[in-house]
């Protein structure tokens, strides 16, 4: 793609899609991620995961510049971020927002084009209708005039998926995007999630249920404030790299992770509490 | 009386007092538009907190002009010190809460005592001074537009038209900074420039207000008018104008009134005609008005006894034994069976005839028979209700007496597809138990059968 470095290799190496070294947060004087070095694929759906207040969340706002870094850098396919900001989508906590703002499902949608189309001037035509397309992607276009308030959770949840399709990233920062959502909008949400995985694109989501990451995901990222082990699935989400993830609750983790990998036994969104930090 | 206020309604009382009026309605609008976006941001406290503490600014600019030998009246200097306060006011309370020092809460009361305290003191030392038009002051703070100069009114009107232009402007960015500012600002929006927007445009309001309204009451017109436009609508596009020309007609019929009974404080007039527009829309809106929210529960409350109706009906027509003999239900016994209350009895016959869920039986004058369309909704009931008996005691495990008492509850909401999800796990995990003659419907089409005799 850009500027190849002199080496002897006649492929150009992939460049990850995001890149984190020695990235630390604190919150006052707690640290909430400490020196985080960690390099996603170039592409795929990757899961973080972790107990509370391992500093999930923390590390998805930390790159995105929303809370900010103690030390570190952040890169986004091999660029600062600021430069690639078109190029990054982000889904936050649906309980992050005021669910009774006076604005429709397709106006919340449309907040996604702003970015391409400007903010000031008018959504044309054309783009509204992109819009509606991104909606309908979730099975919700019959709710586009509906207030955002009357909808269910998974429906709103559906809502902001399809404001971050509406932003036609290549990288997608993901926070906790089947929190508290029913079977149909899961099943409709990892859908979406493999669809952009085959377009080459890169989803980073913040997941709880050990049960389903690995069915869903493709690598995986262990953080408990360090990174703990990050690689593909099958070799990384393991009973030992989890128990040193979760600080050692080794006889409901094993056997989440038992059932889970040997697609035996469900374990019906088993989310073990980890520890409380330090 | 009422000649003056029509007078002052019409613009008739002269050139400066029509001035003043459109001054004032154009802050009112300007109050109303910024207001929105103030409440849905959540900064109509900080907001509060920032007009109390122009006082000090305005009395400080005062006794300045004094010491310069301006002119200690001039309307844009005493402003431009109650903005310069109010800013401050603004920063230490940021400053205050940054890092969990302090509540915002408990940092806004606090920045709005001190900021009050200090302005009274400075009024109380500018009485002492021998200047004149210390008295002018006073109407800072509970508002006075009566001997309000054209050239202060003009000024009014140019800050109020300034600020809700750039509303209009800013809407957008505006409208995805409040919904979700983590979201505007991971896509590039500049969010802290633009709540420093925000924040500089409420400012603007506040002391574009001063003078009418006064810091006490100012706040009003920057919230009464938009929680009012909230009740109205759930459109921010039109919520915003709605609110602009709220507060324009409360700040014109404010300044009208004030100036026929004279002894009342323009900010006191205004902010009670916004507040009984706003009890006008909490009565009367169509979705969260106070009537609307009643309709839909005695609504609710109808048509559950109405369920209750036709479920009795058509079991006192399963019970009966063979058709053509016997007596037609009455509403009598319908009422008792599905336990009408008396308002009840009042007022369901008529709406379930209306509807053409039942006719009056032929044979009999207070004889009631379901119509094929009240039919269907009764077995439609029916079915939900046994549908939920029968999950609750194969996948609950509840007691049939138990079970029956839910589904009781249950029939009225159960959507559709939970029913429908019901349904498959019964059929897959416990087959047996939806036979179809169990259930025992009437057959489609079918006529209630009579009670026996």
């Amino acid at each position: 793609m850009s500027g190849s470095p002199a080496s002897g290799a006649s492929l150009p190496l992939p460049v990850p899609a995001l890149s984190v070294r020695h990235l630390s947060v604190a919150y006052n004087d707690q640290p909430a991620l400490w020196d985080v070095t960690w390099e996603s694929p170039p592409s795929g759906l990757v899961a973080i995961v972790g107990p509370n207040g391992a500093g999930k969340s923390t590390l998805l706002k930390a790159v995105l510049g929303l809370v900010p870094r103690l030390s570190g850098e952040v890169r986004a396919f091999g660029r600062p971020i600021a430069e690639v900001r078109r190029r990054v989508g982000y889904l936050p906590q649906r309980a992050s927002v005021d669910w009774d703002f006076p604005a429709t499902a397709l106006q919340v949608v449309a907040m996604g084009r702003y970015p391409r189309v400007g903010w000031i001037r008018p959504l044309p035509r054309a783009e509204r209708e992109r819009a509606r397309a991104a909606l309908a992607e979730v099975g919700m276009a019959a709710y586009a005039d509906r207030q955002i308030g009357q909808l269910s959770g998974g429906q709103q949840q559906r809502v902001f998926l399809a404001r971050a399709l509406a932003l036609e990233a290549d990288l997608y920062l993901m926070d906790e995007p089947f929190a508290g959502v029913d079977a149909a909008t899961e099943r409709a949400i990892i859908e979406v999630l493999q669809r952009l995985a085959r377009e080459g694109r890169t989803v980073i989501a913040v997941h709880h249920d050990l049960a389903t990451a690995p069915q869903y995901f493709a690598h995986v990222l262990l953080l408990n404030v360090r990174a703990i082990a990050a690689g593909p699935m099958a070799t990384t989400f393991t009973p030992e790299n989890l128990a040193r993830t979760y600080g050692g609750r080794l006889s409901l983790l094993e056997q989440a992770v038992a059932a889970a990998l040997g697609g035996g036994v469900p374990v019906g969104g088993a989310t073990p509490g980890g520890p409380e930090r330090r | 009386m009422n000649g003056a206020l029509l007078e002052a309604l019409l613009f008739a009382g002269g050139y400066n007092a029509a001035v003043v009026a459109l001054g004032c309605a154009a802050f009112g609008l300007a109050a109303g538009a910024v207001g929105c976006f103030v409440l849905l941001r959540g900064r109509a406290l900080i907001a509060d907190a920032a007009a109390h503490a122009t006082l000090p600014g305005v009395a400080g600019a005062f006794i300045l002009a004094a010491a310069m030998g301006w002119d200690a009246r001039s309307l844009p200097l005493l402003l431009a010190g109650g903005a310069v306060t109010a800013g401050l006011a603004v920063l230490v309370v940021s400053a205050l809460t940054r890092g969990g020092r302090l509540r915002d809460d408990a940092a806004m009361a606090l920045v709005l005592s001190i900021g009050f305290g200090l302005g009274v003191v400075l009024v109380s030392v500018v009485q002492s001074l021998a200047v004149g038009g210390q008295a002018g002051l006073k109407s800072f703070i509970l508002g006075q537009a009566a001997g309000m100069r054209a050239s202060d009114a003009q000024l009014i009107g140019a800050l109020a038209a300034l600020s809700a232009l750039l509303v209009a402007v800013l809407f957008k960015p505006l409208a995805a900074l409040c919904f979700d500012r983590d979201f505007a600002a991971a896509v590039g929006l500049p969010v802290r420039t633009l709540d420093l927007g925000l924040l500089a445009l409420m400012l603007a309001v506040t002391v574009t207000g001063l003078r009418a309204v006064g810091l006490v009451l100012v706040v009003a017109l920057m919230v009464i008018p938009a929680a009012t436009a909230r009740l109205a609508t759930e459109r921010l596009e039109v919520m915003v104008p709605l609110a602009g020309a709220l507060g324009a007609f409360a700040a014109w019929f404010g300044v009208a009134l004030s100036a026929a009974l004279p002894n009342l404080p323009t900010g006191a007039t205004i902010a009670l005609v916004a507040c009984g527009v706003f009890a006008l829309a909490l009565a009367f809106a169509p979705r969260r008005g106070a009537l609307a929210f009643a309709w839909r529960q005695a609504r609710l409350s109808l048509a559950v006894a109405r369920d209750h109706a036709l479920r009795a009906a058509l079991e006192q027509a399963e019970a009966a034994a063979a058709p053509g003999r016997g007596a037609p239900l009455t509403w009598a016994e319908i009422g008792r069976g599905a336990g009408w209350t008396a308002w009840q009895r009042a007022v369901l016959p008529r709406w379930m005839r209306a509807s053409g869920l039942v006719a009056q039986d032929p044979r009999r004058g207070d004889g009631v028979t379901l119509t094929p369309a009240g039919l269907a909704a009764a077995r439609e009931l029916t079915r939900r209700h046994r549908l939920w008996e029968h999950y609750m005691q194969a996948a609950g495990g509840l007691a049939p007496a138990a079970a029956h008492r839910l589904a009781d509850q249950v029939e009225h909401t159960l959507p559709p597809e939970v029913a429908r999800e019901a349904e498959a796990w019964l059929s897959r995990h416990d087959p047996g138990r939806l036979r179809p003659d169990d259930v025992g419907l009437p057959r489609p089409g079918e006529a209630i059968p009579e009670r026996r005799g």
